[in-house]
């Protein structure tokens, strides 16, 4: 029993659609970690488990205030990321709308569970605060862990900024839910940067909420004995044979990822489609995602006020990755630059495997450990990309 | 309606296959324990009839008797991990859920309480139900913070001391000097006190044993539910052995478990006082409703007389 009584809150439930593009809005001036747990506040969460590691704890201390407010209904702090994710899971099955967030060892550490909620179709939302996976130690923002959840079926998105973050977390819910994807949506953006930063976000009231979860429309039945169709299904085909073991397997995965593909319709739905593109006839893109498109788009006004034929791309989904976009916006660029906050280039490697004319991506800059990144590293590959002589000095 | 939900309508019991009509005819859902409890297993539709485990495999039969055993098995739900238990589990008429290695209790811990939060007023059962290998070793972490947290569901470790499914390798539950894959000089430490822990992490009702006697089995098996329902973590550890790996001949699979309950699994059932209490509740009820039940039946042939 709790020492605090829990108030009980009266919202309006709306669709997402309203909640994004029509409810009025409000300037707030918060941090990227406010932002990410007002989202969670209007998504109608059920649970939410928590486990701290820098820079995510944050995040996860103002969930629980939400709970203890009312807005969530059940909130408790886990034992580690594996036990988080895998209670995650579990919580899953009774048909419950979930939430919990983590950051780089953490999101390793709990990557054995996240993996395979795809697989086990749990439409959970992800908060990942990016930071270092070690050694050595440090704590600082490198997104490189969005590189080993890229391949495990998750739909990923990554913010900008604070607004991202707010706007992109509560989409989140709804494209997890829809049944024709049902898997789970990360939403990552840069730990400190963001998270600890504050910038201007829009909000709805908080006394609007996004309409309940409903298990019964779930595409998978909720475990709970409730819902139809009965499982209880006594012949696991899976365990009859190897063929059948692996034939299962394998549609099962192919089902993960056209799932996956599904998701990009309701991607343009809430968010205005995978990309944004400023001067789609410009001779030289900066191609960014998350905290580097926040540079990116300072390089492009700089590049914007000396009159040079630049061009911005922002990828706001990482899975699935907008191939046909990318490839669209980027058919008569003659350079494409890729800065980012990791050091093996995740980004700039999916760009170059997309487009057919690879070799027009500069791979970087990149910096990592925690640096900053700051706009002359990417100018200078702007200068050098049209052949403009500079006098920069880094 | 979770019995509802099981039943199919009249006209549509045509269309489903025989094996699922018979279950819901004559299997245990919405029966007592003298309808289709242990005590009469093999006469009745069983919620685990078929299983690819070893012959002789005590598992397998400690298994079974779970099933039967069951208070609600129309409203329960098992979870387990990988390891040869799994196997018979999930082919059991009970929704089972298998996560990753060793995960079983933090899956239940996410499971219960979201029952709870969806269905207040109703008991919805959740056991986890894993090997030695997954309770003790890799899951231990998750084990263990289930128990502290006060979860309130029930953790059954079917000990077999060794990792059967993965071809006979050393577990913290195999007894110490048991040559063993991985431990090909004999293992150099003690085994595991499971029940030990389960009691400094919380768990509230507590037994150890070789299930040799069936209705001994049975009825811990439904305590350590009731109790898991409302008071808190209960723990079963019960020997159910490895004939392959330990070499046991068929033939003598029972009498290993016999000697073994004399041993290192002698009974041990330990209770906190408020489990005693619903404990005692709970089968002195079920004590009068088995003889109105009886009485039901004894006036009712001599009406017919």
């Amino acid at each position: 029993m709790s020492a605090v009584q829990r108030p009980v809150l009266n919202k309006k439930q709306v669709e997402m659609n309203y909640l994004l593009h029509e409810a009025p809005r409000e300037k707030h001036f918060i941090t990227g970690a406010q932002a990410m747990s007002e989202a969670v506040k209007r998504a109608n969460v059920d649970m939410a488990i928590a486990y701290p590691i820098t820079p995510q704890s944050e995040v996860m201390h103002l969930v629980g205030d939400v709970f203890a407010q009312g807005h969530i209904k059940e909130y408790y702090r886990a034992e580690e990321e594996l036990g988080t994710m895998s209670a995650i899971a579990g919580a899953s099955r009774a048909g419950v709308r979930l939430f919990t967030a983590t950051s780089g060892p953490g999101l390793i550490r709990g990557l054995e569970a996240i993996a395979s909620w795809p697989g086990h179709r749990v439409p959970a939302v992800l908060g990942i605060l990016t930071r270092v996976i070690n050694a050595p130690l440090s704590i600082q923002p490198d997104n490189i862990e969005m590189a080993y959840m890229m391949h495990c079926g998750a739909v990923m998105l990554h913010a900008e900024n604070q607004q991202d973050t707010f706007d992109f977390t509560l989409a989140a819910f709804a494209i997890a839910e829809k049944v024709d994807v049902y898997i789970p949506v990360a939403v990552a953006t840069e730990g400190f940067f963001v998270t600890h930063a504050k910038g201007y976000v829009d909000m709805m009231s908080e006394d609007l909420v996004y309409k309940e979860f409903d298990p019964v429309a779930s595409p998978v039945p909720a475990m709970d004995n409730e819902t139809p169709p009965a499982r209880i299904q006594r012949d696991a085909p899976v365990q009859k044979s190897n063929f059948m073991s692996y034939l299962i397997h394998s549609v099962w995965q192919q089902e993960i990822w056209d799932s996956n593909s599904r998701a990009m319709k309701y991607i343009y739905e809430y968010l205005g489609g995978p990309i944004e593109v400023q001067n789609p006839e410009a001779d030289v893109f900066v191609v960014a995602s998350g905290c580097a498109a926040a540079q990116a788009r300072e390089a492009w006004r700089y590049a914007q006020e000396e009159g040079l034929s630049v061009g911005l791309i922002k990828v706001k989904a990482i899975r699935p990755f907008p191939k046909d976009e990318i490839r669209e916006a980027a058919k008569n660029a003659k350079a494409l630059i890729v800065p980012e906050h990791n050091i093996i280039g995740w980004l700039s490697k999916e760009i170059q495997a997309t487009i057919p004319n690879g070799g027009i991506v500069v791979e970087g800059p990149r910096v990592y450990g925690g640096m900053t990144l700051p706009v002359e590293l990417i100018m200078v590959e702007l200068y050098d990309a049209l052949g403009i002589e500079h006098n920069i000095k880094l | 309606m979770s019995l509802a939900y099981i039943t199919p309508s009249e006209r549509f019991k045509k269309y489903l296959p025989k094996d699922y009509v018979e279950l819901i005819d004559f299997g245990p859902f919405g029966k007592t324990q003298e309808e289709a409890g242990p005590g009469n297993m093999g006469q009745f539709k069983e919620l685990m009839e078929e299983h690819p485990m070893c012959s002789g495999c005590w598992m397998a039969y400690y298994i079974r008797l779970i099933f039967a055993a069951l208070p609600c098995p129309e409203e329960t739900v098992t979870i387990g991990t990988a390891g040869c238990g799994r196997l018979a589990i999930s082919q059991a008429a009970v929704p089972f859920i298998y996560g990753n290695y060793g995960d079983q209790n933090a899956m239940a811990s996410g499971l219960t309480r979201a029952f709870r939060l969806r269905f207040p007023d109703k008991t919805k059962d959740v056991l986890t139900i894993a090997g030695d290998g997954g309770t003790m070793d890799i899951g231990f972490s998750m084990t263990m913070h289930s128990w502290i947290r006060g979860e309130r569901f029930t953790t059954i470790m079917l000990d077999n001391e060794v990792y059967g499914n993965t071809g006979g390798q050393s577990s913290g539950m195999s007894p110490k000097g048991a040559v063993l894959k991985m431990a090909p000089m004999g293992k150099d430490f003690e085994k595991m006190p499971a029940t030990d822990l389960a009691k400094a992490a919380g768990c509230v009702y507590i037994v150890r044993m070789s299930p040799t006697n069936i209705k001994q089995a049975a009825k811990v098996i439904r305590r350590a539910i009731f109790v898991a329902r409302e008071v808190g973590p209960t723990f079963i550890h019960a020997y159910t052995s490895c004939n392959i790996e330990y070499s046991i001949p068929t033939e003598d699979v029972f009498a290993d478990a016999i000697e073994l309950g004399k041993g290192r699994f002698k009974f041990d059932e330990y209770m906190t006082d408020e489990a005693k209490i619903v404990i005692e509740r709970v089968e002195g009820e079920e004590k009068v409703a088995r003889k109105a039940r009886k009485a039901a039946k004894v006036a009712a042939a001599e009406a017919v007389n």
